[in-house]
């Protein structure tokens, strides 16, 4: 009896934290995911090195968010973001390292 | 999938940094002789005036196809068109010729230049817009129909005519050089590409079904008649549409790195002739 409780608890405390990690995304969520990803771009556009493929996974972050679906907004932000933060990571690194494929 | 891919590019970007050179002085005319030493010893069969045919230098069954179109030159409209707008005046009554030495002809092989005055660099094409505001005419779009037309015509009157760029002593003109060379060597967009990664790392090998052209000369036959295009296209065009390629934001047209870019492109091709318009698939 004291063996089934256990795994009843268990299974029920399973199910809350799957529930939990699974919570679907709020509009908040999307704004400060937007922010960050908009920051970062901006960044990048002040190297001169934004990538066209961030700002399509910015408008498709927006696009989700105006149909409601926060869970792909987030997730389309937060894909903008990591390929600005990769556009200034490049702009920074060929500030220099322009100079060694220049034909000598 | 290409979620996976952007994810992967990241890291490839960050791994493979390479350690910094040291910075060195810059120094055109060693810059221009290493940079013609590598494209005529790479391409020993190539003569030197003939890679300012871009492709067609590179690749022989190409070669034979543009020779066949070029009895008929898809071009030739624009040349055309060009010369009615050289003749045609301003409201005012002036004419583009009145805005550059030798009434606009034969003279497209000293462009871009080193303006003293304003210390920036001075493009063909932004010549062209600043004598029809200085006249009171709207200016052109850098990238469509009629600035393709009045560059062809000025190409046409230039043709055969070699590449004279001066770099004066004067340190802005040698910034704006290096600047130039700079842009021409960074790698950029997502698909980490610079202009040197396909115009002196693979000149004559194939992306997908096209030739690449030598960056030696790659000015020369501008603007062209791309069948990509089904049209005209402009340097300015032809930067826009590579930055979009490697999938990098373009800069707006005419913009100071761009013209930089030429700057240095054109120096590199000193002594080679005018070639324009061209045509290219």
């Amino acid at each position: 009896m004291r063996t089934r409780k256990l795994f009843v608890v268990t299974g029920l405390c399973w199910l809350a934290a799957v529930a939990a990690a699974s919570a679907a995304s709020t509009e908040a969520d999307f704004k400060g995911a937007l922010n960050a990803a908009e920051a970062a771009e901006k960044a990048a556009g002040t190297l001169k090195n934004q990538w066209t493929t961030t700002g399509q996974a910015l408008a498709a972050a927006k696009k989700a968010a105006a149909a409601g679906d926060f869970d792909t907004a987030v997730n389309e932000a937060k894909h903008a973001e990591a390929l600005a933060k990769a556009s200034i990571a490049q702009a920074t690194e060929q500030q220099d390292a322009w100079r060694s494929a220049v034909i000598r | 999938m290409p979620r996976v891919m952007s994810v992967a590019i990241a890291f490839l970007i960050a791994v493979l940094a390479r350690p910094v050179a040291a910075a060195d002085a810059v120094n055109p005319d060693a810059d221009f002789k290493a940079f013609r030493d590598y494209f005529t010893k790479r391409f020993p069969n190539v003569p030197l005036n003939d890679f300012v045919n871009g492709p067609y230098s590179m690749d022989a069954e190409l070669r034979k196809q543009w020779q066949a179109i070029d009895d008929f030159p898809p071009y030739d409209f624009a040349i055309d068109r060009g010369k009615q707008m050289f003749a045609t005046p301003f409201k005012n009554g002036k004419f583009y010729g009145d805005c550059f030495p030798n009434q606009g002809i034969g003279i497209r092989q000293n462009y871009p230049y080193f303006d003293d005055k304003t210390g920036e660099i001075v493009t063909l094409e932004l010549a062209l817009n600043r004598c029809r505001e200085a006249n009171g005419e709207a200016p052109y779009s850098y990238v469509k129909d009629e600035m393709a037309s009045l560059t062809a015509y000025m190409a046409f009157t230039s043709r055969g005519k070699p590449f004279d760029i001066k770099i004066p002593d004067d340190p802005r003109a040698l910034a704006a050089f290096e600047k130039g060379e700079q842009y021409f060597y960074t790698r950029r967009g997502q698909l980490n590409f610079s202009c040197a990664s396909c115009h002196v790392q693979l000149p004559g090998e194939h992306i997908r079904t096209e030739v690449l052209a030598p960056a030696l000369g790659i000015l020369a036959a501008m603007p062209i008649y791309r069948s990509e295009w089904n049209g005209m296209g402009t340097i300015s065009r032809r930067f826009v549409t590579c930055n979009s390629q490697v999938r990098g934001v373009p800069l707006p047209p005419q913009d100071e790195l761009y013209r930089d870019v030429e700057y240095f492109l054109s120096y590199m091709s000193n002594g080679l002739p005018i070639a324009g318009p061209g045509a290219r698939p």
